[in-house]
């Protein structure tokens, strides 16, 4: 074991699969020589080859088609969108070939790539730099969107992204890269050293597709998050003095849904927390399986703390990022009904 | 005050409209065996001529002249024209099971032929193309069973693809074949990845991919040109050109002031331009791509210029958009005819086998066709319901398994 930033854990990720399994290769825009804007690919090549992590032309639509085209004759590629903002070139390739290859195929071909993303706001980057798109791959037959909160988790997630024969959404929450946030902006940013989650093993280990891990058990409200919003709940609920139960769903395709409606049936109340804009997003879903799974067991409506639904802004970014102050006011409306 | 005319903008049109006599002199066709045969390692700056000629090498006497004339056992002439006939069975026979109701929809590849069968022949066993829904011939070619298209035509209880695809749409890896789609280009990049994959295991595999010209316009075919090129990947990129796209013609698709061969020229790519009806042509062009690739000198881009001879589709009606009498001005003639006359020319062929083959095809596909009519049509006899929710990920999830049972239970 050793203590790892999120960006470690990746990057060791990284490293021990392409030592494991010949068949695993890395590419995407700066990953090669230069080790990746976030530094998730750093010495890869120099340690593994050129051959293994390279360098692509500036096309997300070349990279993920590419990639495809590698699962199709037996590699496992793994690619780098160098920011989720910057996925909508590859959409046709991930919704009209990676996620139906399989099917369509009738078994024949299928796409065992993992697809990696920084994404979430909270850095000041505007319209381009901030977007949390998990909806646009969640609504998508055919495609596991996961997402990370810790170190730990980030390693084991990739680990097992990477061996998954599905293609897989891997979102990387690029504001907890080096420390955890939980939306106190105002205070001075933390590292990874020290806090939960950044014990990480140095060798391979994983952690499975579709099993949340519930963060802080409570009893007055069960509260559904991913990526840096866990860490904002988990703040929420120590400042509000709520007794919520914390889950970190992990992954959204799979979802954990067995661990969701145990807690929101033993609650009877449910907040769901996402980044990403409030209309049509994954919230929107986890909300309607609730009450389709938990009606007879809640005593209050399914509130949303989200995004709103705007571009996501610059000069706004505390107004718009949901903080802990707008997460336990939804924990106190889950409560008050 | 402007000392000039105003701008207008110009909006390409097809030379010849319903009504109007056919007019094919916006192509040139050089005399066959004119275009030069470069060393397959020669720089590609050294080959720029080579988009703006054609390859050509059946003489109107059915002789194979020039450079190009490959080198080809009578015995897979035969093969070849063997699969572009049974297509051209096939397809009237599918054709007319539409008009039946047997089926919602089948394209034809009438006047193309060849540019499926001869590379299915050219390429070796290991090799994967990325087709087009065109290329049923490349299928033909290496005796994929005839029922196999049919029950997928049929959406019956026996289609390889469990009746989630629109007929047409194969997938058969086994025969190289590379799992079809109704979005145009997407495979494209795919193919380059699979090349550079073979590359990056250091195997002997290529790989070889089509789009139609109108598909040249998507950025697909820009983002796969770009990877074959910096990648040196071992592909081979094709544009059948068959001058139609559904009812927009070469022109609108970026074909009016070059060729598309030529776009390989700003990727460093070599390209070739084919006589796509010339069986002989399109056998050594594919051939020679692909004996560059496998000495790991990269890719190539090859323009099959060709004549889309029947509709788009069941759904289209060309003479709303072109004149009736088009295909049979079109210049290159066509491949099955052309074949047959090498064959012959060759002493390899005769009249009285042609007939026989023929008959004995057409039995084939009457045959393959009951086969499958008996086995269930369109609705009639599907797969079960249950696969519906099957290889959506390889383990179904809980939403499959729960959305499984709803389905089966319901009404």
């Amino acid at each position: 074991m050793s203590e790892m930033s999120m960006i470690q854990a990746i990057h060791s990720a990284l490293d021990v699969m392409l030592g494991r399994d010949p068949n695993v290769l890395i590419f995407g825009e700066d990953v090669g020589y230069f080790g990746g804007v976030f530094r998730a690919t750093e010495g890869l090549q120099a340690k593994h080859g050129p051959t293994r992590c390279f360098d692509t032309p500036l096309s997300e639509g070349g990279i993920v088609a590419t990639a495809i085209g590698m699962g199709a004759y037996g590699l496992r590629p793994v690619v780098e969108i160098q920011f989720a903002d910057y996925i909508l070139p590859a959409y046709d390739q991930l919704v009209s070939e990676a996620a139906r290859l399989r099917y369509r195929s009738g078994g024949e071909f299928w796409a065992p790539i993992t697809v990696r993303a920084p994404y979430g706001g909270g850095i000041f980057g505007g319209q381009t730099h901030s977007a949390s798109p998990e909806a646009l791959f969640t609504h998508v037959a055919g495609l596991k969107t996961v997402i990370p909160a810790t170190p730990y988790d980030a390693k084991g997630l990739l680990i097992s992204a990477i061996e998954d024969d599905d293609p897989v959404i891997f979102l990387e929450p690029k504001r907890i890269y080096n420390g955890p946030f939980d939306g106190r902006h105002d205070q001075p940013a933390r590292p990874w050293t020290g806090q939960e989650g950044s014990e990480v093993p140095e060798d391979y280990y994983k952690v499975a597709l579709g099993s949340a891990a519930i963060r802080r058990q409570g009893r007055a409200v069960s509260v559904l998050a991913y990526g840096t919003m866990v860490h904002v709940a988990l703040r929420a609920a120590e400042e509000s003095g709520i007794d919520a139960e914390v889950i970190d769903l992990r992954s959204l395709v799979p979802l954990d849904i067995d661990t969701i409606t145990a807690s929101v049936n033993k609650t009877g109340r449910c907040v769901i927390v996402h980044e990403a804009t409030r209309y049509s997003g994954f919230g929107a879903e986890l909300s309607a399986l609730v009450q389709e799974r938990c009606f007879y067991r809640l005593e209050a409506p399914i509130t949303r703390v989200t995004g709103w639904d705007t571009p996501y802004p610059h000069a706004f970014e505390w107004d718009y990022f949901p903080g802990p102050q707008r997460v336990a006011e939804g924990l106190r409306r889950a409560l008050e009904a | 005050m402007r000392n000039q005319p105003p701008l207008s903008l110009h909006i390409p049109a097809p030379h010849a409209r319903p009504g109007e006599k056919p007019d094919f002199s916006y192509l040139t066709f050089p005399e066959p065996g004119a275009a030069r045969r470069p060393h397959i390692l020669t720089p590609e700056a050294e080959m720029r001529d080579m988009p703006y000629s054609l390859i050509r090498v059946l003489a109107e006497d059915g002789r194979a002249i020039g450079p190009w004339a490959p080198h080809v056992a009578p015995e897979t002439l035969r093969r070849g024209l063997r699969a572009m006939m049974l297509t051209r069975f096939f397809d009237d026979r599918m054709f007319a099971a539409h008009h039946q109701g047997k089926t919602s929809f089948y394209m034809k590849s009438t006047g193309e032929e060849a540019t499926a069968a001869a590379p299915s022949l050219a390429l070796l066993p290991g090799d994967m193309c990325f087709p087009t829904y065109r290329m049923v011939s490349f299928l033909m070619a290496r005796d994929y069973p005839l029922a196999n298209l049919v029950n997928q035509i049929f959406s019956n209880a026996a289609d390889p693809m469990r009746g989630r695809q629109l007929p047409l749409l194969y997938s058969a890896r086994d025969y190289g074949f590379y799992s079809l789609a109704g979005n145009v280009g997407s495979r494209f990049g795919h193919a380059v990845g699979w090349a550079m994959a073979s590359a990056y295991k250091n195997d002997d595999k290529i790989a070889m991919a089509f789009v139609g010209d109108g598909t040249t316009a998507e950025g697909n075919f820009h983002e796969a040109m770009v990877f074959a090129s910096v990648y040196h990947a071992p592909v081979i990129l094709c544009v059948t050109n068959n001058q139609w796209a559904i009812s927009s013609y070469q022109g609108i698709a970026g074909g009016e002031e070059t060729t598309f061969a030529a776009r390989g020229i700003g990727y460093g790519l070599p390209g070739l331009r084919v006589d796509g009806n010339d069986f002989l042509a399109v056998y050594a062009a594919t051939q020679w791509a692909a004996e560059r690739a496998r000495a790991n000198h990269g890719a190539t881009l090859i323009e099959f210029v060709t004549y889309r001879v029947a509709g788009h589709s069941t759904n289209d009606d060309p003479s709303r958009y072109r004149p009736s009498d088009e295909a049979r001005a079109w210049p290159l003639g066509d491949p099955i005819e052309r074949l047959k006359a090498h064959l012959i020319a060759l002493g390899e062929w005769s009249e009285a086998q042609h007939e026989a083959l023929a008959r004995a095809l057409h039995e084939e596909v009457r045959a393959a066709a009951k086969a499958g009519e008996a086995l269930g049509t369109l609705g009639q006899n599907p797969p079960p319901k249950r696969e519906m929710f099957e290889h959506v990920f390889k383990t179904p999830d809980w939403r499959n398994l729960e959305q499984r049972r709803e389905c089966e239970v319901a009404p």
